[in-house]
């Protein structure tokens, strides 16, 4: 049994050749079993940076060229990326733990894994496959900080308001103007909990935005104002009132709308677009310096993964291997009784168990040495001198 | 025996002080094992001082080495008390070398011996001096805690927080913490300072410089938290104030072996 994987990313696609191929996901479903009926097993994994098909089939050349007659329509043959085995193992597992995506150590992308796996018609391998890239995924991001940092303007505007305040729970945010910019950006604040005042651009230059500071702890300012909408003196004016308590404005407007010098001003914390910007890019950094520790963990769960599919090759022999020692063993047993004469329950169950235990013991070695050869350099060439050694070929 | 004791407390503390550092680098492995070695290093402190309270004759800590034995086991035992969680590392960073460093001093001075004999024969003078080391301890804290408060505002302010963001406790809880800690070490340090007081009264001793920076140093605390809940002096004002009320604890601190303990 092969693994083989077809698929097309953002690496070598932009959006508008992705979409033609992308699946929802009723129809990845519905194609997974479609085409594990055809090669044995199947699973579609289809987001928004790639779809791939990840089959199991004893005859790779032939399911590789199903995946690619379903995703090569027109110029799209041309980008498919084909891997199998090993390789395929290992793109999956980078996939996973989020190393393939476009900003690395991204979360999303490993329930999107589940997902499909879930949906999928996995069949031992793929189950197997999947399952560990799920591990390694789990692995990645729970022994590297690839996924600690901010990776968006907006979730950077988050993370610097929890360093603040700590728990956004009930914290207060007041949006200035209101429009799809301010809304964007104050979004994971709001969606950790804190309660949100609009404010539209048409009455900000009045004394409801200073009511709204003094109760505010975090600003969220995009109004197409011209001049700042708050000055260091406005801001210094509510400071008093609202008894040491720290604000943090994010001016997100281009012209900003915050004067820059209430940064100065004690407890007041002002981090315009590029500042955010330069957060985003900080953390980037350091997840991509994390993502060189997260490869060895994925390429270890890749070596595992290989090993493991190696020692499937030689099940057959051992299987084989097994039924011999346990005909032989049938057949002694058999001949001996009537020399043993008559033995009562307790015995007989003794000398079977016993020559169970020889036989088990004398086994257990050579099928542990095979498994190790073809996981390792010596491929199956152990278990092609067992078949030699113990006339298996000719049982067949 | 019992006195070997001091050399695993040490080793732990010294591992944990350089595990912590390691953390700061490199967030993961390095952060728990600092965290089990202030856990361990706090047991084995522990066996030690109760191995010197049963073989002592009286108050096992009243030497200037060993009142910083005693000191360094309570400042640790605060800081477990919320610093194994993930955010509190960095603290650990500023907590562990120091206490790493007071207990070779305490070693140094003989302070972590058994069978000490006592100068102290009162249970008065045992409450005072274990009622000041408490408040003291808790002090050390607040120092640590609005320490790491004002460098973490200054990276916000310049901007360049980016790196911490999520592996350092929020501003507000650190001034929190620090506020609360003055909160239960300001009384400890008023009932030392009254039962010392007393036994001044009783005794008819001489009332010291020290004492004189001992009451001062109340006194920065009690502002400390008359400004804090009562006219809103947070953020760095109160932490500045926090810090200066330290420097008083550290004169304190070092001013003993030439009053007390000549």
């Amino acid at each position: 049994m092969n693994l083989v994987l077809v698929g097309l990313s953002h690496h070598v696609a932009p959006v508008e050749l992705r979409e033609q191929v992308a699946l929802p996901a009723p129809r990845a479903a519905g194609l997974a079993a479609e085409l594990a009926e055809a090669c044995g097993e199947a699973v579609c994994l289809s987001t928004c940076n790639r779809t791939e098909l990840y089959l199991a089939a004893t005859q790779a050349g032939h399911a590789e060229a199903l995946a690619v007659e379903i995703l090569g329509k027109d110029e799209l043959g041309a980008l498919l990326y084909r891997l199998r085995d090993e390789a395929a193992a290992l793109h999956l597992f980078r996939v996973a733990a989020g190393l393939d995506s476009m900003v690395p150590g991204e979360g999303e992308i490993l329930g999107q894994v589940r997902a499909a796996y879930e949906s999928g018609s996995p069949g031992p391998l793929l189950d197997r496959l999947f399952r560990q890239a799920l591990h390694a995924g789990k692995k990645v991001r729970s022994q590297t900080a690839i996924g600690e940092n901010p990776a968006s303007v907006s979730s950077a505007a988050a993370a610097l308001a929890e360093q603040v305040f700590g728990d956004l729970h009930g914290r207060h945010v007041l949006i200035l103007g209101g429009g799809k910019m301010g809304t964007l950006s104050a979004r994971n604040i709001v969606s950790r909990g804190a309660e949100v005042e609009t404010i539209p651009s048409r009455t900000v230059g009045g004394e409801e935005v200073l009511r709204g500071v003094e109760r505010a702890d975090v600003v969220v300012s995009s109004t197409s104002t011209p001049g700042y909408v708050l000055t260091r003196d406005r801001v210094e004016s509510v400071l008093a009132a609202r008894k040491g308590r720290p604000l943090f404005l994010i001016d997100i407007a281009v012209p900003r709308d915050l004067d820059p010098a209430v940064h100065e001003l004690e407890g007041c914390y002002l981090y315009d677009i590029d500042d955010l910007e330069s957060v985003v890019a900080e953390s980037l950094e350091a997840r991509r310096r994390e993502a060189t520790r997260a490869e060895t963990i994925v390429v270890e769960e890749a070596s595992r993964f290989r090993a493991w599919q190696a020692s499937r090759d030689v099940v057959p022999e051992i299987a084989s291997l097994r039924a011999r020692a346990e005909a032989i063993r049938s057949a002694e047993l058999e001949r001996a009784r009537s020399r043993l004469g008559r033995l009562s329950e307790s015995e007989r169950l003794a000398v079977e168990s016993m020559t169970a235990q020889i036989v088990n013991k004398l086994l257990h070695l050579p099928t542990v040495r095979m498994k190790e050869a073809a996981a390792g350099a010596g491929g199956t060439v152990y278990a092609d001198a067992v078949r030699h050694l113990f006339g298996l070929d000719d049982e067949r | 025996m019992a006195e070997l004791l001091f050399w695993p407390a040490l080793i732990a503390y010294g591992e944990a002080a350089f595990a912590y550092a390691g953390n700061a680098r490199r967030p993961g492995l390095a952060g728990i094992l600092a965290t089990w070695g202030v856990r361990l290093g706090w047991v084995a402190q522990t066996a030690l001082l109760v191995g010197q309270a049963v073989r002592a004759e009286g108050f096992p800590w009243d030497t200037w080495a060993g009142s910083l034995n005693l000191f360094v086991w309570l400042v640790v035992g605060a800081y477990l008390i919320w610093g194994c969680r993930v955010r509190y590392r960095l603290l650990g960073l500023a907590v562990m070398p120091l206490a790493a460093g007071l207990l070779v001093l305490a070693r140094i001075g003989g302070g972590t011996g058994l069978g000490q004999r006592s100068h102290y024969s009162s249970a008065f003078l045992a409450l005072h001096v274990g009622l000041v080391l408490a408040a003291f301890a808790g002090f050390t804290l607040a120092a640590a805690l609005s320490g790491l408060y004002l460098w973490l505002e200054r990276r916000l302010k310049r901007r360049r927080a980016g790196g911490l963001l999520g592996r350092a406790p929020s501003l507000v809880t650190l001034e929190t913490l620090a506020a609360r800690t003055v909160v239960f070490a300001l009384p400890a340090l008023t009932a030392g300072i009254v039962v010392g007081l007393a036994r001044l009264r009783s005794d008819g001793g001489r009332f010291d410089a020290l004492m004189a920076v001992t009451l001062l140093t109340w006194l920065v605390y009690a502002a400390f938290l008359l400004l804090r809940y009562e006219l809103g002096w947070r953020g760095r004002r109160a932490a500045y104030l926090a810090l200066a009320g330290f420097t008083l604890v550290i004169v304190v601190r070092l001013g003993l072996p030439l009053t007390h303990f000549s």
